[in-house]
């Protein structure tokens, strides 16, 4: 087990000397019409760490690394209020483009989606070809790249024309990651990326998670209270929208400061 | 059984009615499974009674003429030198067509894109309201509606447009005739744009919202994502959905009959007046001057039947697997 003792830094700091790629979050609330999911949220997600997201079904775990991407803004009826800081720049200033920001911030779904009429070479590569690069040898070098980080290239070095929908599951996750790591993230977010997964790759998919916290921060959400205690150096429980607690995992799990985060993880309910 | 039951009385009385109960409701049973495969009979049964039929009625056409009735042009009803061949019936039934969908395809796609994709879901159906309505008008007022204002403003705006400007080409060149191909294949157009927008529709909608915020959540547009994500995923219901619209544009009659213009030959020109096979069935079998005339109309609405009903075939193979589903294996 892999722990990064981090201070957490006060919620709300917002200096220009911050991490590079450290996510501040400063009372967020975030809902569906008259639902209000998130309320108010301040945390701190530190840079090349992973951050384990917890919570009961419903608690707003994934709605909470959506609005980090701005992808839950793209539901008709959501809203969201609050900051969120990445290296000291609020992503929802007006000025900026989700767009280009979700460039920044890779996202890794809970059921493998690579796209289905695609190649597992132009999976990897669509992000790059939208960003403009048509270059085959750039295309060619960073598809290599990107696939080796996914622990993927030598399953896959032999048929990258095929489909990516011909891979198994868990190489059809890693390949999503590889996607999102093809454009270079400086954050990549993981909704439950295991769920839809077998245990064998599972484990492959949490190794690649921890050898990938050396260059990236990563935000996963998860429903596997083990699976928080092996990979996250970081954990957060939220429950029903409000952050309950949050801290170094070694810490939460063997000290929780809350009697209800006590319950979750020994068992009780989730 | 019987021994179990006959240990109770009481059980021996009740199961007695019960028996011919069952018996009665067996009989019935079995009478509705009869009636129900009778009827499920009926209607492959017409289907090839019917493809007999024209079998039999064309068969002194097929025996006449052969293989050269669908590469011969001269259509001659003179009695002492009768001779039919339906090239350029079949010639303009595939040109009116193919041109109609090569017009309705991309416009069709990009106005269900527009719907699923723009408006919101209130303005989404009543405009899928109104498009399919376009489907349920009779073909008899498309045909006047052609031949009253389509036709009148084919030959008095868009033909001495397209002429000047592009008249060097033999597609836009004389001859330049009040009913033509052109007519023929805007109305087509009209008429199967509805099946298009309907079946890309589905198909659009039916693209998992997964495959959406994959690619948004790589940084695409809204309008990026239709591209990389919805439309290659809707591919092969597309290419369904055209080829339906095709089935229907092969057949369609009347409305076709109205503006084509009846010119029984091939001209390379969309100005020329032509002939599609439905328009000559439909024009001609009033007049029918012999029975070898008759024979021959037969053949080619044997032909039409069979082309349509291969096309329709076709058009729900692609379709039945394609529509995009949860997301492959996982």
């Amino acid at each position: 087990m892999k722990l990064n003792i981090t201070i957490p830094r006060p919620a709300v700091t917002a200096d220009p000397c911050a991490g590079d790629s450290e996510i501040v979050i400063s009372g967020l609330d975030a809902g569906f019409g008259g639902h209000q999911v998130l309320k108010s949220i301040s945390l701190t997600l530190p840079q090349r760490t992973i951050t384990a997201v917890m919570g009961p079904s419903g608690c707003g775990k994934s709605t909470l690394i959506r609005c980090i991407n701005r992808l839950h803004e793209e539901v008709p009826g959501a809203w969201v209020r609050g900051a969120i800081r990445l290296g000291g720049v609020n992503l929802y200033d007006p000025s900026l483009d989700p767009v280009q920001l979700r460039r920044r911030i890779g996202m890794v779904f809970q059921r493998p989606n690579p796209f289905p009429t695609f190649s597992i070479y132009d999976n990897v590569a669509v992000g790059l070809r939208l960003n403009g690069i048509r270059k085959r040898s750039v295309l060619d070098e960073r598809v290599e790249l990107s696939l080796r980080r996914a622990a993927l290239w030598d399953e896959v070095k032999d048929r990258l024309e095929k489909p990516g929908t011909s891979l198994s599951g868990g190489q059809q996750q890693r390949l999503c990651i590889a996607r999102a790591l093809a454009v270079s993230p400086e954050v990549l977010l993981l909704d439950e990326p295991c769920s839809a997964l077998d245990p064998v790759a599972t484990e492959r998919i949490e190794q690649l998670l921890v050898d990938l916290q050396r260059d990236y921060t990563l935000v996963m959400v998860t429903h596997n209270i083990q699976q928080a205690a092996r990979v996250a150096g970081r954990s957060i429980f939220l429950l029903s929208g409000e952050l309950i607690e949050q801290g170094p995992t070694s810490e939460l799990f063997t000290n929780p400061r809350d009697l209800r985060t006590e319950s979750f993880i020994s068992g009780r309910f989730g | 059984m019987e021994a179990v039951i006959s240990k109770f009385e009481s059980a021996d009385q009740r199961t007695a009615p019960q028996r011919t109960g069952v018996t009665v409701r067996a009989r019935e049973g079995r009478l509705y499974h009869g009636l129900l495969t009778a009827a499920a009979l009926v209607a492959p049964a017409i289907l090839v009674l019917f493809v007999g039929v024209l079998v039999y009625g064309a068969w002194p056409s097929i025996r006449a003429f052969g293989l050269s009735f669908l590469t011969s042009s001269v259509w001659e009803p003179h009695p002492e030198r009768e001779q039919y061949g339906a090239l350029p019936f079949i010639v303009g039934t595939l040109i009116s067509a193919v041109l109609a969908l090569c017009l309705a395809a991309p416009f069709g796609i990009a106005v269900a894109t527009f719907l699923n994709e723009v408006l919101t879901s209130r303005w989404r159906s009543a405009a899928r309201f109104l498009i399919e309505v376009l489907a349920t008008i009779p073909s008899v007022v498309y045909g006047l509606w052609g031949i009253f204002v389509l036709a009148p403003w084919v030959s008095n705006t868009l033909q001495p447009v397209l002429a000047r400007s592009l008249g060097f080409l033999p597609i836009f060149g004389p001859p330049y005739e009040p009913r033509n191909m052109l007519c023929a294949v805007l109305i087509l157009a009209i008429m199967v744009l509805p099946i298009i927008v309907s079946i890309s529709l589905e198909a659009i909608r039916a693209v998992p919202a997964s495959y959406r915020e994959a690619a948004l959540g790589l940084g695409a547009t809204r309008w990026e994502m239709i591209r990389v994500a919805v439309w290659p995923a809707c591919g092969s219901a597309f290419a369904g959905g055209c080829i339906l619209a095709l089935g229907r544009a092969l057949g369609e009659t009347m409305a076709v009959t109205m503006v084509i213009g009846n010119g029984r030959r091939i001209s390379p020109s969309l100005f020329a007046a032509s002939d599609t096979v439905a328009s000559t069935i439909a024009n001609q079998f009033a007049e029918a001057p012999s029975d070898l005339f008759t024979a021959a109309l037969i053949e080619m609405a044997l032909l039409l039947f069979l082309v349509t009903l291969a096309v329709n075939v076709l058009a729900r193979w692609i379709i039945r697997p394609s529509l995009p589903g949860a997301g492959g294996r996982s």
